[in-house]
């Protein structure tokens, strides 16, 4: 059987099975279209949280970033963890003994105030729109390398699947088709892991093997790649960072960003109790983590043997013949994602780091420039090739590439349309719709945001790089302190939290525009997208942390100068703050 | 205030400090040890790497899942003892 037979059979396979499971739990109410009927198990729900936020940029990017930043990029490792901290105490539990279906509900609700509840609603679908942009192009690319169809080929086959089982099932087939997802990824992206960890460090345990000997230098593996990476002029993979205040702010922006978005929060309004919702995030940090604590390994590990494939007798020896590259080199040049230039016309692939420090001794050696580029996103992708595995593993990738891109996928789209079909019409335009309308406004919705995220995946706005930066910083700096302050603030009021959202949300995006341009527009960016150019040394995408600062300051500052909230209001906090139906401030 | 009210703010206060303390042992992991703290950190090392990096990569994600699990059991108890469980 061909590879390209094997990638049917696995693909077809896992899109057989969700189809499947769609169709058993499809959604015949809002509330099961909406929160999957509230009857979720905990452990199931933390499954699908944990597949609707391990997107394409987690199953195919990460590791290639931790590649190539080494301890610099731990970053991603801690920030999109660490935010599960925050949703679990500071927002899950209240939002779910709220007991409504959307994010904009709340702030509508206990602001008050018709306006809160747009901002929200348009903080959500800036966020939601730009995220889920990422998902369909991720899809496209899994899709036409695997599949080999063209890009946009591949984006309609996934807009088709999605739209079946979300538009179908709603939150209750999304959240099972998301489990059956979970399962699919982590064994994709484990079994390779597995194979590359016993092969370096005769160590079963990829993160055990990451802190293990390199079995055939008989040093410890990390102190191996620093060896090697050195002489090739690159910085030591476990080199400390100079800019600390960057980085904190960075690690915090996307914690506030991962609690503060809008289609993972919806998650936890699924379970059936308080209770849950606190063990339910606990239990979507497990198998989070199952992914997370392997992606490190993956990631120095796959830099090693890249770095071993080319230089097959040691860095300081000559590199090996461009006749002589394997099998899976060529495979990848095809795609463009690996690009050789025969620099100094000697027929051998000079790979090293091309900075002036480096310049004396690459000339030494007769290298006239860095010849080979790698796309990191290839990493993980090319990993079972690079480890020479069977042809059904390379199967196995790509249905757990699918498979991450669609589940977040589907999470974002019903993230969007219940906020259109639930905040804006039923909650602003017509109060009076039947469930049956609403249903079918909200299957409608889904059906409009499916289309308009395919033909912005065609059409890429030429921001795809920045759009996640955007997605967190929004999330980070609107909606989290709003959440976080309506539920451990009874004295913040509608005033002071429109002004404190607006305030974040604007000088988030002042921020990001005058570095990444004016809306994105190439070439009207300020100020060069460089570290000199940084106010205080702090990257744009760092910036979303600070936007929740200036969030909160303005609210609680507003909010001392205007009255405090109606009573109502402030029973509603306290009967968020305890588990039971009859909460304090109701028994008098 | 009825006695319903003061049990409740007691139960009030008592996620409050259990989230205050936890929110400072999220810290310390992920910002202390892993970040700002790691220079001090490089005399211990682990399999090749310094402590800090440890916890940059994994050590941090552990302490967030225990943490978690921990106020996870830690509240669903408070919510017994204050007969406020659903």
């Amino acid at each position: 059987m061909d590879q390209f037979t094997i990638n049917l059979l696995f693909v077809g396979g896992s899109f057989a099975l969700y189809f499947g499971i769609a169709f058993w739990a499809r959604a015949g109410s809002t509330k099961e279209f909406y929160v999957a009927g509230g009857g979720v198990h905990p452990v199931l729900n933390g499954m699908a949280t944990a597949a609707d936020w391990m997107s394409a940029a987690s199953f195919i990017s990460m590791a290639g970033l931790i590649a190539a930043g080494g301890y610099a990029n731990s970053t991603y490792l801690m920030g999109w963890t660490g935010g599960y901290v925050l949703l679990a105490m500071l927002l899950a539990p209240y939002l779910r003994k709220f007991g409504k279906f959307t994010v904009p509900d709340f702030i509508g609700d206990r602001f008050y105030s018709n306006t809160a509840r747009l901002v929200a609603v348009a903080c959500l679908i800036i966020a939601s729109v730009t995220y889920v942009i990422g998902q369909m192009t991720g899809a496209g690319v899994a899709f036409s390398r695997f599949l080999e169809v063209d890009n946009n080929t591949g984006l309609m086959i996934a807009a088709v699947v999605v739209f079946f089982y979300a538009v179908l099932g709603g939150m209750k087939g999304i959240t099972y088709t998301q489990v059956a997802q979970y399962v699919v990824l982590i064994i994709a992206y484990t079994i390779p892991a597995v194979f590359i960890s016993l092969q370096l460090t005769d160590t079963f345990i990829p993160a055990i093997g990451l802190f293990s000997n390199h079995t055939e230098s008989g040093i410890p593996l990390l102190q191996k790649l620093d060896e090697v990476v050195r002489e090739l002029g690159f910085r030591d993979y476990t080199a400390d960072v100079d800019n600390k205040l960057n980085m904190v702010l960075f690690t915090l922006s996307l914690m506030i960003g991962t609690a503060g978005l809008p289609h993972v929060i919806i998650r936890f309004f699924t379970v059936p109790k308080v209770a849950d919702a606190r063990w339910s995030a606990g239990w979507a940090l497990v198998f989070i983590a199952l992914l997370y604590l392997t992606a490190p390994a993956v990631a120095s590990m796959a830099r090693l043997n890249l770095l071993t494939t080319i230089y097959p007798s040691g860095p300081t020896a000559a590199p090996i013949e461009y006749a002589e590259r394997p099998d899976w080199v060529q495979t990848w040049e095809t795609t463009g994602l690996i690009k050789f230039d025969d620099k100094n016309g000697d027929g051998r692939v000079q790979f090293y780091n091309d900075v002036p420090a480096f310049k004396d001794e690459a000339t030494a050696r007769g290298w006239a420039g860095n010849e080979l580029t790698v796309n990191g996103d290839i990493l993980v992708l090319a990993n079972p090739e690079i480890a020479n595995l069977p042809g059904w593993v390379v199967g196995l990738i790509a249905a757990g590439g699918l498979a991450a891109a669609l589940s977040t996928a589907a999470g974002l789209l019903l993230a969007i349309s219940s906020a259109i079909s639930h905040d804006l019409i039923k909650g602003s335009i017509n109060p009076n719709i039947s469930d049956k309308g609403e249903l079918r406004v909200a299957r409608i919705s889904m059906f409009v945001a499916i289309v308009v995220a395919t033909y912005l995946g065609m059409n890429p706005p030429g921001f795809a790089a920045q759009v996640v930066a955007l997605a967190f910083g929004i999330a980070a700096a609107s909606i989290f302190p709003a959440l976080m302050m309506g539920i451990f603030s009874k004295r913040v009021n509608s005033t002071g939290a429109i002004a404190g959202m607006l305030a974040g949300l604007i000088s988030t995006l002042v921020y990001i525009f005058l570095f990444l341009g004016w809306f994105f527009v190439p070439g009207t960016a300020s100020f060069a997208n460089t570290p000199d150019n940084w106010w205080f040394g702090v990257s744009p995408l760092s910036f979303g942390a600070i936007g929740a600062v200036i969030n909160f300051v303005v609210a609680f500052t507003v909010s001392s100068m205007t009255a405090p909230p109606p009573k109502e209001i402030q029973d509603l906090v306290e009967s968020v703050r305890y588990p039971q139906g009859a909460g304090g401030a109701v028994d008098h | 205030m009825s006695d319903h009210n003061i049990n409740a703010e007691k139960y009030w206060q008592a996620n409050l400090r259990l989230i205050l303390g936890s929110l400072v042992v999220w810290a310390l992991a992920s910002y202390g040890c892993a970040i700002l703290l790691r220079p001090m950190l490089s005399g211990i090392m682990i399999g090749g790497a310094d402590l800090g990096f440890w916890f940059a990569q994994q050590g941090s994600i552990l302490v967030f899942i225990v943490l978690t699990f921990f106020y996870a059991w830690r509240m669903n108890k408070l919510d017994e003892e204050f007969g406020l469980q659903e």
